[in-house]
């Protein structure tokens, strides 16, 4: 047993380290420690940023130009940008569509989008859910019915992150009714500039704009933009969640928010006492603090097993349910360790002389709100729990 | 024993009920609660003539109840429809008005709005904390300092504010035109304000008023635990509307078992949430008030949160959207923890009495 990360893995996170210091801005990490809203252009200058050194497509191996490497480097590479309150990376096209191309695509489908995905040409989002097929994904009903060279998609999709800066949408679409609903279901590659599209956008409980709703009417899409054979779309599905799967525990943003809390909670106040002295506050940040300490591990266990076996099991839907309970947690506490104080509008952010809290805490409540999504999206909890039920346990 | 209440509360609670379901559609409440001046002045008139105010204050003091059963039969509606209103702030002033033997019809008929000015950036609960000055002069008293996060404080007409002379904590009374006010809107819906004292007249009320404004917020804190037993109630019905009509896997999702456990769960929370603020109800002017409402304050805390996430959980995507009820119910709840002392103060406060025990 040796928990310590290898020689080498220590010069790599040194390399990191030495990256983040010169090459990120500081007026995008200022943005991510207070909370704000990062426009498309503050992450496209990231993406820019992380495309230059090779660094941005972590998930894809090199013949595609990703720069090869190790879960346990892409562990270190997302804790250190999480230290360094980089900018997360928009996940639509690098860590989910890259890697379905890679395995379902035609050459043809590769070479015309995964160069865009990494110079930022293309924007994707992700068009899974719909309004009566969320958790039951496999019920959804957009049509897409052939006509000639063409699909014509009529239905709607909803729920999609970040569509309003999106220039492209991957989808799932029903091509079949007959057989087990998993069976009738495509996967398209539509663009978002197809006449008969409209989009929508949905305000969140914070008051925040990220998801959309996506309306199709006759839109038609050329069958060349079917990634794998017709019908056989939940196959790729099934590995996209895979990938999706990967950072699951969301270790780094974890021990980014718990080292916030800390440091906020060890400046004196204005009667020069502070928080952490208070008992009841120290024991609730330490039960949290315990909970990460043993995700840490826990991630590391599973990472290493899963690059020995070259998959990650279902053990992931652990790392799921854990690593978002923590980061609630920890919302929930950054939320309440401002008292009185934390009720007002972000969007009225006060300021100047009338700032209640320090900038970086001015938006904990909207935050705690907004971090609900987290049980919620990418498989609910719920779902996690009957997955790990049947696949692990065998119940 | 008996737990029904009386003829006159019920009438009032009818009353308040059916006002709140006709003038505050979720639609309506949410159009007024999140922009300037965060609640519906319209609206506010009409309650007062309903005489709603009268029920926070007790005969003697020209009012119609004023017992904590009363205070509870007004908030619990109150935060049944997730009235925006400032009827918080009427209830901490009239209490303190009361104490004062100051003239209350103004404040109960809703011709004068009051706003009570305690809480402080370090002093957020506890008056024992405060820090605002009051100096006094020749020409009389003026304050120094600032008051925060002050509900209803942007649209008062008058501030009763706690300051400290020399040893004591005193309560003052200014005119709002006599103080700089910033006033927003909350996460939650609804208006606060800070307030900066700046050498400002004030008329003074009380000299010693830390057991008077501990009364205060001993009210207040009743009064929120009544405002989101009503609002958990609304929760509970809205999300087991959900379970029964949302279909997944071609069944309600409530035929889930997990889901019918974790609604099961709750709706025991709720009971012994609803308890707890009954007794606590049943204790104000008698002995053991605080710890009972601190009982009550710290529960509701808990629980409030608890509700409110499995209201937004249970729901799926829907329940983070702005356009559903369910969002505002939770963002409600859960504020309710952050008003006149969280779940931990009041623990405290409940723990400090084995104390000498
Ligand atoms: C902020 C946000 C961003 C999102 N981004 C995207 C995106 O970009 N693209 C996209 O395609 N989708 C996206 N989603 C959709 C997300 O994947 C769905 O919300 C999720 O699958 C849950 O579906 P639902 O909301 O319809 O809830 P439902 O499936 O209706 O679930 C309601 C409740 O029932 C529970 N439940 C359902 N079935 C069972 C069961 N069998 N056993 C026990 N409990 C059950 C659920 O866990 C949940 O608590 C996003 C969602 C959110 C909130």
């Amino acid at each position: 047993m040796d928990l310590s990360y290898s020689p080498e893995d220590r010069a790599f996170q040194d390399e990191i380290r030495a990256f983040l210091a010169e090459a990120l801005p500081a007026r995008l990490s200022d943005k991510v420690r207070t909370g704000a809203e990062l426009t498309k252009a503050d992450m496209e200058a990231w993406h820019a940023i992380l495309n230059a050194k090779g660094w941005l497509a972590t998930t894809w191996p090199k013949e595609f130009g990703g720069p090869g490497w190790t879960p346990v480097q892409r562990h270190i590479f997302e804790e250190e940008c999480c230290r360094a309150f980089a900018p997360r990376v928009v996940p639509f096209g690098l860590n989910m569509l890259g890697p379905v191309l890679m395995r379902f695509g035609t050459p043809a489908q590769q070479q015309a989008y995964l160069p865009r995905i990494l110079s930022g040409a293309d924007w994707w989002c992700q068009g899974y859910s719909e309004p009566g097929a969320g958790s039951d994904l496999a019920s959804l009903r957009t049509r897409a019915i052939r006509d000639g060279d063409t699909y014509v998609v009529n239905g709607q999709k909803t729920w999609t992150t970040l569509g309003q800066h999106a220039n492209r949408i991957f989808c799932l679409v029903r091509t079949s009714t007959e057989g087990k609903p998993q069976q009738g279901i495509s996967f398209l590659l539509i663009d978002l500039a197809a006449p008969g599209i409209e989009m929508r956008p949905i305000r969140l409980i914070e008051g925040g704009h990220e998801v959309n709703e996506v309306f199709f009417t006759d839109v038609r899409v050329p069958i060349t933009n079917r990634v794998g054979a017709e019908n056989e779309g939940w196959t790729i599905a099934k590995f996209l969640l895979g990938h999706e799967r990967t950072n699951i525990a969301g270790v780094g943003f974890a021990v980014q928010a718990f080292e916030q809390l800390r440091a906020f909670a060890r400046r004196p106040r204005g009667n020069g006492r502070r928080l952490i002295d208070d008992l009841l506050f120290a024991a609730r940040l330490s039960e949290i603090e315990i909970e990460l300490e043993a995700m840490k591990i826990t991630n590391l266990r599973l990472l290493v097993a899963a690059q020995q076996t070259g998959a990650p099991g279902p053990e992931s839907s652990m790392l799921k349910i854990k690593g978002t309970q923590i980061r609630q947690a920890l919302n929930d506490l950054a939320r309440r360790a401002l008292g009185p104080a934390a009720a007002p509008f972000p969007l009225e952010a006060l300021e100047g002389n009338a700032a209640l809290v320090p900038l970086d805490q001015a938006a904990n409540a909207a935050r705690y709100f907004n971090s609900r999504k987290l049980s919620i999206f990418g498989g609910s909890n719920e779902i996690q729990r009957n997955i790990l039920a049947k696949a692990k346990l065998g119940l | 024993m008996d737990f029904e209440p009386s003829d006159d509360r019920r009438v009032l609670a009818d009353t308040l009920t059916r006002f709140l379901a006709a003038e505050y559609p979720i639609a309506h409440r949410n159009a007024v609660a999140y922009a300037a001046p965060y609640h519906d002045p319209d609206k506010w008139a009409r309650l007062s003539d309903l005489g709603l105010l009268y029920a926070l204050a007790p005969e003697a003091q020209g009012g119609m109840g004023g017992a904590g059963f009363d205070i509870a039969t007004v908030f619990q509606p109150l935060g049944a429809a997730l009235c925006p209103e400032p009827v918080l702030a009427a209830l901490l002033s009239a209490r303190l008005l009361v104490a004062a033997g100051h003239d209350l019809d103004p404040l109960l008929s809703g011709r004068t709005r009051y706003a009570a000015a305690i809480g402080e950036i370090d002093a957020p609960y506890d008056p024992a904390e405060i820090t605002c000055a009051a100096q006094g002069g020749a020409t009389g008293w003026t304050l120094h300092g600032r008051k925060s996060v002050v509900y209803g404080g942007g649209t008062a007409d008058r501030l009763l504010v706690a300051a400290r002379a020399s040893e004591a904590v005193g309560l003052f009374e200014v005119a709002s035109e006599a103080v700089e006010i910033t006033a927003y809107g909350m996460i939650d819906g609804g208006g606060a304000a800070e307030v900066f004292l700046d050498a400002t007249p004030a008329a003074l009320l009380l000299p010693d008023a830390e057991a008077t404004l501990h009364d205060a917020l001993d009210h207040g804190a009743l009064a929120l635990c009544a405002e989101a037993v009503g609002a958990m109630d609304t929760a509970q019905a809205l999300l087991l509307d959900h379970l029964r009509t949302r279909q997944q896997f071609g069944q309600p999702i409530g035929s889930f078992q997990a889901l019918q456990h974790r609604m099961v769960d709750l709706t025991i929370e709720i009971e012994q949430a609803r308890s707890i603020t009954i007794l606590a109800a049943s204790r104000m002017g008698a002995e053991q008030q605080s710890r009972t409402v601190s009982m009550a304050k710290s529960h509701i805390g808990r629980t409030a949160k608890l509700v409110a996430e499995e209201l937004i959980q249970l729901h799926g995507g829907i329940g983070m959207t702005w356009e559903h009820p369910a969002a505002h119910y939770a963002k409600r709840l859960v504020m309710i923890d952050h008003q006149l002392g969280d779940t931990d103060f009041h623990l405290q406060r409940v723990m400090a009495g084995y104390r000498g025990a």
